[in-house]
């Protein structure tokens, strides 16, 4: 079935899909991510598919959907295209548009659809039936198949994920996961705040982990990435869509920005039980594994890993000793519990490690927070002479603090963007931009941190410009 | 110092950029005992950058600067220009859309001011390697150059001939090729002959829209897919805090006495933060048009 190809034997095994790879559905400027998984049913544009005859298959491939959702490679067919021998006409001026034109009905389509006629053939169908295609424009006629083309044809390409494809499909289909982040602001975004392999990166978002797996891309897997987050856990589920090789997350880490004031103050306790185990299940197992830890030894002899934290009073020693298989799974899952949050503190204490040296490379703040806060908070573990950029949906909050951070000293080179983004459709004489456009991607503060200056107080006016240029203090401009 | 790796303290022989002010910014080779002349002051070399920090405040005479490490962004405002160049809203979009990363091989024609070559190099760094082709001798060594000086040398390969007649010098291995030249729709053969059989991306920048017409159609013909032409502009705003003065109708028959304490006679304006767009921003630089080569 599967057409010829110069085998190149391992060469190619890194361009073939695999089980388990996560990809990319594409049809026209639709996209989705989808992970390969045996005999798992995938809906796309209204269709179920099963994604079990791609393994094996080259990315990029184009597939046809099978009545019962299997895919087939697709063939390109050297079929007489539906415009051969057709007359075209001049303009029109003698067409009328009385809806009567084309001959077969919606329950003809379908009826061809469920005969399983192919796109190509339900086209020609639709032109052989339309009363008036032969007095339309030639261009005109080509226009009219393009438009069927897309309504008919069954067929979806199998990509392989990267930051673009990511970045439009989550900008189309879901942009209120990523604070309506348009895909040309993220790639200045990467741009600006100098994303390059061997850098720390400190990354504060709320967009899915599109931002997150963006910056990731950029660093194949060199240097590091903390990513700072709200509440219990970093939210990450874009990541996944990526697809990175397993050592890319070797170079991820997270902080809670709970704990960032105490770590600038050099008070963060890295050694004692994890306050962030805000997982009330799990405290409730912890506390349920000391009460079983309080009572007598024998029970102890079951549990084969050293706690730290287990305090054996033995003070029970009137209890009974007798231990259910129930208590047992309780006990075991506990001790699971417990080393998680071991391993847990032991990253904490890691990434700890890394910021306190104040010598981060890059900043990068996307979300749906207030970035004021955020980006003085987090400014500070960045060395001098280094890029930060922060997104927003809005423009105000960033005015804001465009204005704090001309105040407080410490950063050059601010500038407050945004992007403006349109698509032409280019053929020999219909070239011209798109109809619509998109009316706005977002804002960008971008700057550049410098070594504090303590010997001058903070809001001094000699602001950056020390040159006879005026700060304005005056209001409007003449 | 390198243009692809960060450093903290300056050194002799290093490149680094002074930043006097928001649109003046320039470069400087930084050299024992050596002297540059600024607005403010002259700067020596020995004493005012060698062993600081980057990012430190450096004084003059005159006034002060800080002094910064070079990275592709900064060096795209501060270089000298031999031709007209790629600035960063574009070269950003074009990062993206042509899937570069650590590890990406790419070729580009015309090198020119080596703007955007910067920027890939930086990229693709450690893994990848550039190819880059400039017709203009005395342009192609002057790149060379500076490749050498920024510490990226081995990351590039320059060559001097035409694209249009004898391609990249390379074959089957690039996952992105860049066209910047006055008849890409001539190097699309070549661009497609040094691209990796399995595929890979190609974007070709033109200022009139004749140019991108010819380009669509030659990729059309040599079975490029996806083709799409996309402009990209980048507005910047001025931040600045205005005083609206309120307008007086006299005063109020209807307010007793205690009912307006807020708005004392003298303060007859309303201050707010704010944005203003520029009299004028650049409208247009070229067209990005941007495509796939599928697999042959």
């Amino acid at each position: 079935m599967s057409f010829v190809m110069a085998d190149n034997g391992d060469d190619d095994n890194q361009y073939r899909i695999k089980e388990g790879d996560y990809v990319v559905l594409k049809r026209g400027e639709i996209f989705k991510a989808v992970q390969i998984q045996p005999r798992k049913k995938v809906i796309f544009e209204k269709q179920w598919i099963f994604l079990d005859n791609a393994v094996g298959q080259l990315y990029s491939t184009t597939f046809e959907i099978l009545s019962g959702g299997n895919l087939k490679p697709h063939e390109l067919k050297d079929t007489a295209s539906p415009l051969d021998a057709v007359e075209a006409g001049t303009d029109n001026r003698n067409i009328v548009d009385d809806g009567k034109s084309q001959k077969l009905t919606r329950d003809d389509i379908e009826a061809l659809k469920e005969k399983g006629l192919k796109g190509q053939d339900i086209i020609k169908k639709l032109v052989d039936n339309h009363a008036t295609f032969g007095d339309k424009t030639e261009y005109s006629q080509v226009k009219y198949i393009k438009k069927k083309k897309k309504k008919y044809e069954n067929t979806v390409m199998i990509l392989k994920p990267s930051c673009r494809i990511l970045a439009m499909m989550y900008h189309g289909r879901e942009p209120g996961k990523i604070c309506h982040l348009r895909y040309d602001t993220l790639a200045q975004m990467l741009t600006l705040a100098n994303i390059h392999a061997g850098s720390k990166v400190l990354v504060f978002e709320t967009c899915a982990g599109l931002v997150l797996g963006s910056i990731m891309e950029r660093m194949g897997g060199y240097g590091s990435v903390i990513q700072m987050y709200p509440g219990g856990g970093p939210v990450r589920a874009g990541v996944e869509n990526f697809g990175f090789p397993a050592h890319f997350h070797d170079t991820l880490h997270e902080f809670p920005i709970c704990h960032v004031n105490a770590l600038l103050a050099g008070t963060l306790d890295t050694s004692a039980k994890d306050p962030t185990a805000e997982n009330t299940h799990e405290k409730q197992l912890n506390l349920a594994a000391e009460k079983k830890q309080n009572q007598p030894e024998a029970e102890e002899q079951g549990t084969p890993e050293e706690e730290s934290m287990v305090t054996n009073t033995g003070d029970d020693a009137g209890q009974d000793v007798e231990k259910t298989e129930k208590d047992k799974l309780k006990e075991a899952k506990a001790q699971v519990k417990k080393l998680r949050l071991e391993e847990k503190q032991r990253k904490l204490a890691a990434t700890a490690a890394l910021l306190k040296g104040r010598n981060a490379d890059g900043l990068v703040i996307s979300s749906r927070f207030h970035p004021c806060p955020v980006l003085l908070g987090l400014l500070k573990f960045l060395s001098p002479s280094r890029p930060f950029v922060v997104y927003s949906q809005y423009i105000e909050p960033l005015i804001e603090c465009f204005k704090k951070l001309k105040e407080c000293g410490g950063t050059v080179n601010l500038r407050l963007t945004d992007t403006w983004l349109r698509h032409y459709q280019v053929l020999p004489d219909r070239t011209h931009p798109l109809l619509l456009m998109s009316g706005g991607g977002g804002y960008l503060l971008s700057g550049t941190t410098v070594a504090t200056d303590h010997s001058k107080p903070a809001g001094s006016k000699q602001a950056e410009e020390p040159a006879p240029k005026r700060q304005k203090l005056e209001d409007t401009e003449g | 110092m390198s243009f692809v790796e960060y450093s903290d303290f300056i050194q002799d022989g290093d490149v680094a950029i002074i930043y006097l002010s928001h649109n003046n910014v320039m470069p400087v080779k930084v050299q024992q005992g050596a002297q540059t002349q600024t607005r403010y002051g002259v700067i020596r070399h020995s004493t005012d950058l060698i062993g600081q920090r980057y990012g430190s405040k450096v004084t003059c005479s005159k006034g002060w600067f800080h002094v910064l490490h070079p990275t592709p962004e900064l060096w795209t405002v501060a270089l000298p220009h031999r031709t007209q160049i790629l600035y960063t809203t574009d070269i950003a979009f074009i990062t993206m859309m042509l899937e570069l990363k650590p590890g990406s091989i790419v070729c580009e024609s015309g090198t020119g001011s080596g703007s955007l070559s910067h920027a890939i190099l930086r990229t693709i760094a450690p893994t990848g390697h550039l190819h880059t082709v400039e017709f203009h001798q005395q342009r192609a060594e002057k790149v060379a150059e500076e490749f050498k000086e920024h510490r990226v040398d081995h990351l590039v390969t320059v060559r001097n001939q035409d694209v249009c007649k004898d391609g990249f010098g390379v074959t089957g291995v690039a996952d992105a090729v860049f066209l910047d030249i006055p008849r890409p729709w001539d190097a699309v053969g070549h661009a497609k002959v040094a691209m990796k059989k399995h595929g890979g991306r190609l974007c070709s920048f033109s200022p009139c829209i004749e140019q991108v017409q010819k380009t669509c159609e030659a990729l059309q013909d040599q079975g490029f897919e996806d083709i799409s032409t996309t402009e990209v502009l980048l507005r910047e705003y001025d931040v600045r805090t205005v005083s609206l003065p309120l307008p007086d109708f006299g005063p109020d028959p209807e307010t007793t006495e205690e009912a307006t304490p807020a708005a004392p006679p003298n303060h007859a304006s309303i201050s707010l933060k704010t944005t203003t767009l520029p009299r004028e921003m650049p409208g247009h630089t070229g067209y990005l048009t941007f495509a796939t080569k599928p697999r042959t």
